[in-house]
């Protein structure tokens, strides 16, 4: 790596430790950012000079406040700070200053950096922009790309976010436990946002949107070096590790989705797969099961399967019956029917889901397994209405793709009745993107 | 003499590496693990997953904490490497060996990558 290439890497890595501090000295968002903007700049022009400092947040957080001050402080004519050049060479006087930053601060300044991204006024999608922006760094330009946007539009969306954080009552105090645990669930929700706007191909490159996946887990990293006791936290990373983990085996060379079951395992990256693994295992110990975690479990099993044939379903209904007791919604159900159906059949997945139609009646996902089930008990023709309803509820050309696939299944079972039935194929929403 | 060589770095940022950055430093450092492992001198080497996935069990009594070993005024002094079943097992044997003594911690952290090369005891 070249020194710039290498400075950059840490910059971005110091960002969110050194723009929060900096937020708790300045209770300002805009001033906050500059400060570490022109810190960075320092940065840039003196590390290649005088080796980069060995704390790179605390020299940032220094440089940031020193340059915000330089202003009262030729004012005041007081005591004059170190320079940041004084900072990068002298060893007891970077110590010193890391350890006068009091390194307990940071967990709460984070947290609280990314809590006021959380704002509950905010929608989600502005929430993760504008998480992106400041404590991720990403440049307008990469936001709106990855949210197929207009710069202009994104630049308007997050200004009007920050404006409206800026109005809130930020919260500066240090936070009680039950606000901290508070905090962190919004936190992670938001996270967890940010890894599906990622992982669902709903647009964009691929390249893009992995990254924002790259950064869901970076952030989730973050949070749980800074919490490591939070069996959720750990929950969270893990299931982010192990859905990327799959992703080299989703698209196929023509760029469609290929479902779980039929994805090349060994294309799966092992790495994070067992970092997810070994996470899962750290966070069980604790005893205090959440929806994360939950979810992070069935992933896991997944995982230990070498194939789709060798996955333990039996486990994997298990695990779905814990989430909707921890979560119950229909989507849930939904899913624990799927297990279901691959343990008892069926028609007791069927007499599962039948129940959730009225709530599901807009969700593609809820009449592609109606039409699985119905197709699999023989009951071709309504399989075929649910299929075709499933179509047009269909985000993506792949998740039409899939259906279809599925019909023309049915077609060549019923070749007979062909001539009578008309395949309603209705113009897909976000296919022509 | 057998000498260990200690990794250390701000595992952020080297999670922050592209798997190209990543690879170059391997490679970089292959031309000289590569000598070794042809004159047989290179022993195993390990790379282990980030601290989030470490426990540390401290004391005689083995009390597990989440997260690593981030004391100053200790010191690595040597490690162990143990194949284990899970989690549960690997700090299972840890806090057995470790019973019994006063003060220092194990930190209980997965490998993710071993090697076990071929350097003579």
């Amino acid at each position: 790596m070249t020194d710039i290439a290498w400075i950059e890497t840490a910059l971005t890595s110091a960002r969110p430790r050194a723009v929060a501090a900096l937020l708790r000295y300045f209770h300002d968002l805009d001033r906050a950012e500059e400060a570490f903007q022109e810190a960075c700049l320092r940065a840039l022009k003196t590390w290649p000079v005088n080796g980069p400092p060995r704390d790179a947040s605390a020299w940032l957080i220094m440089v940031g406040r020193n340059v915000a001050l330089d202003e009262v402080r030729r004012q005041r004519k007081t005591q004059e700070l170190p320079t940041d050049e004084a900072i990068s060479d002298l060893d007891d006087v970077e110590s010193d200053l890391a350890e006068r930053l009091d390194s307990d601060h940071y967990r709460d300044d984070v947290l609280r950096l990314l809590f006021i991204c959380c704002h509950p006024d905010l929608p989600a999608t502005q929430q993760i922009a504008l998480a992106l922006r400041i404590v991720s760094g990403l440049t307008v330009k990469e936001i709106a790309r990855a949210f197929l946007v207009s710069e202009a539009a994104m630049e308007q969306r997050i200004t009007r976010a920050k404006q409206r954080v800026a109005t809130a009552n930020v919260p500066y105090e240090t936070p009680g436990a039950v606000e901290r645990s508070d905090r962190l669930g919004a936190v992670a929700a938001m996270l967890y946002l940010l890894f599906n706007e990622g992982y669902s191909a709903s647009g964009g490159s691929e390249h893009v949107r992995a990254s924002l996946c790259d950064e869901a887990i970076r952030l989730a990293r973050l949070l749980l070096r800074l919490f490591p006791s939070e069996p959720e936290i750990m929950g969270l990373t893990a299931l982010c590790l192990l859905q990327h983990a799959r992703a080299p085996a989703r698209l196929d060379a023509d760029g469609s989705l290929v479902l779980l079951e039929d994805q090349d395992r060994t294309l799966w990256n092992r790495e994070m797969m067992v970092e997810g693994l070994a996470l899962i295992d750290k966070a069980l110990r604790h005893r205090r099961p959440g929806p994360y975690q939950v979810q992070a479990a069935i992933a896991g099993v997944h995982a230990h399967a070498g194939s789709a044939a060798e996955t333990d379903w039996q486990e994997i209904a298990q695990l779905y019956g814990v989430l909707e007791q921890l979560q119950p919604s229909p989507v849930v159900t939904l899913n624990r029917a799927v297990a279901v159906s691959k343990v008892r059949g069926a028609a007791a997945a069927f007499a599962m889901i039948a129940p959730l139609e009225q709530r599901l009646c807009g969700y593609f996902h809820y009449f592609g397994v109606k039409g699985a089930l119905l197709k699999q008990v023989g009951h071709n023709a309504e399989a075929r209405v649910a299929f075709n309803r499933a179509i047009a509820l269909a985000h993506t050309p792949a998740e039409a793709a899939h259906i279809r696939m599925h019909l023309d299944s049915l077609l060549r079972d019923t070749e007979p009745q062909r001539r009578n039935i008309r395949i309603e194929r209705p113009r897909i929403r976000g296919a022509d993107k | 003499m057998l000498y260990a060589i200690l990794c250390y770095h701000d595992e952020a940022e080297v999670c922050g590496w592209s798997k190209e950055e990543d690879d170059a430093v391997i490679a970089k450092r292959a031309v000289v693990t590569d000598r070794l492992a042809v004159q047989g001198r290179l022993g195993p080497a390990a790379r282990l997953m980030p601290t989030t996935a470490a426990v540390t069990i401290r004391g005689g009594d083995s009390l597990v904490l989440d997260g690593p070993f981030a004391e100053t005024k200790e010191q690595l002094l040597g490690f162990y490497l143990i194949e284990c079943g899970s989690l549960d097992e690997a700090i299972a044997t840890a806090s057995e060996m470790k019973r019994g003594e006063h003060g220092g911690a194990f930190e209980v952290r997965p490998v993710s990558l071993f090697k076990p090369g071929s350097a003579p005891a």
